[in-house]
């Protein structure tokens, strides 16, 4: 079925390819799932899509409201598709140093933005969010990282895709970071399939990022349950970009930074059931297409040029 | 038996600024134990009074979190990559600017903001970056 009513109902339902090439033996074998392939290039359409209907069933979100959120990434860019369709309204608070890909992005989409100084970095978007939702309690925020829907969609969707196409999967593989995709698709297979491997890759950036005043002022989403996984690698960003160009050069996909975080991750889970003599099916997800990372220049030059390049960012 | 252990900066206080350190044990448990005695306090930050892992602390053997290979029992060889990173939000769906540190998609739950997104995390990532000329993305 090849056909929808609208673009949302085009959600979901990526493809699964295989990869020859990377693929260690004909046992062990590797498929990436297109997740570029949604309506506006990222996996982040089918939380958008999700967290909106379920706040609609539940009485939140009323025709006309407005949505606020406090990003300018993939979330924030399926988010204003989906408000854009649904008939909301989506105000996003960024930092006025964010790259222009994505104010084009979300204007296009027809979301507003409002700018917090840049000094201040995301800490002054997301206070001022909080300023902005106190001025206007009908405002809707989502958060993804506490949002069950977020979730959901990949229990009820990304799931039940993998395994159909994959009846013989035996580990999945995708990036940590609200924890929605690894705990919905986890969950949904640890029910269905004896033995899977849920493997979680983290991005692991620059110090910058790490630059907490205490451990104390850390951060675990909401959504987060640990039981749910069975290994967690850190991937670090020069692995990332090894293996994100390494998968556009050997087997044609290019992806962004994310998704070779979490192909490195694939790999070595790969490469390990090599060694043991064990049959392996390893699924993994391709996060989005690389097209908003191309101004970052990290996909040309040495792998050293593009470390510094992502220097101080968030890559995933 | 040596092992190298990365410090991430908030905990370097304790390290007399160093980077990267070096410990002994068979187990998590007994590198921690060797670490404190060289550097006093080190384990307190990274061990509860219960004796478990901080809920912030996440540790890396080779890049593979230790909560899935034991925690603090698991195994440890001589040649070992231990990395200590804070608990941060990341991911898809962050802004993508320097300095940010992610937090901003946690905003919009009531109850979490002032862990995830307050208490300055991100001025203080930011200010660092210009002083830090030195300081690498990603810690290896």
């Amino acid at each position: 079925m090849a056909r929808f009513d609208s673009l949302l109902d085009a959600c979901g339902g990526t493809p699964l390819v295989g990869l020859p090439r990377l693929s260690p033996s004909p046992e062990v074998r590797l498929w990436a799932k297109l997740e570029d392939r949604n309506p506006t290039g990222s996996i982040k359409d089918r939380a958008a899509v999700w967290m909106i209907r379920a706040a609609e069933e539940a009485g939140r979100l009323r025709p006309g409201d407005t949505i606020l959120e406090p990003t300018s990434g993939n979330t924030g860019i399926a988010l204003a598709m989906v408000a854009k369709l649904r008939g909301y309204r989506l105000v996003c608070v960024m930092p006025e140093n964010v790259s222009a890909e994505r104010t084009q992005l979300l204007r296009m989409y027809g979301a507003e933005i409002i700018f917090s100084p840049a000094a201040g970095g995301s800490n002054a978007a997301v206070k001022m969010a909080r300023q902005i939702a106190e001025e206007h309690p009908d405002w809707v925020m989502l958060n993804q990282y506490a949002n069950e829907a977020n979730a959901r969609a990949h229990y009820e969707t990304t799931g039940p895709e993998l395994l159909r196409d994959l009846p013989t999967i035996t580990h999945f593989v995708a990036g940590l970071g609200t924890t929605g995709t690894l705990m919905g698709v986890g969950r949904y297979l640890r029910e269905k399939v004896e033995g899977i491997e849920i493997i979680a890759a983290e991005p692991r950036y620059g110090e910058l990022v790490y630059g907490l005043r205490n451990i104390d002022e850390g951060y675990v989403p909401e959504l987060y349950d640990a039981t749910v996984l069975t290994r967690r690698f850190s991937v670090g960003t020069r692995d990332a970009v090894l293996r994100t160009r390494q998968l556009v050069e050997v087997e044609g996909i290019f992806a962004g930074f994310s998704t070779g975080a979490i192909l490195h991750a694939a790999l070595a889970v790969a490469h390990q059931a090599l060694k043991e003599g064990r049959r392996a099916d390893v699924a993994f997800i391709v996060a989005d297409g690389g097209w908003k990372y191309l101004s970052t220049g990290a996909y040309a030059g040495t792998l050293a040029e593009a470390e510094s390049a992502l220097e101080g960012q968030l890559w995933a | 038996m040596s092992i190298e252990v990365r410090v991430p900066t908030i905990l370097r206080s304790y390290t007399g600024g160093q980077k990267v350190v070096t410990g002994s044990g068979d187990t998590l448990a007994e590198l921690l134990a060797n670490l404190d005695a060289q550097y006093p306090g080190l384990r307190g930050r990274l061990v509860t009074e219960d004796g478990t892992l901080h809920k912030f602390v996440n540790i890396y053997v080779n890049d593979e979190d230790v909560r899935f290979l034991g925690a603090l029992d698991a195994k440890l060889n001589d040649g070992d990559t231990v990395t200590v990173l804070p608990a941060v939000a990341g991911g898809a769906g962050n802004m993508s600017t320097a300095g940010g540190a992610g937090n901003m998609s946690t905003a919009g739950g009531a109850g979490n903001m002032s862990v995830a997104g307050g208490a300055g995390n991100m001025s203080a990532a930011g200010g660092a970056g210009n002083k830090i000329g030195a300081s690498q993305t990603g810690v290896s």
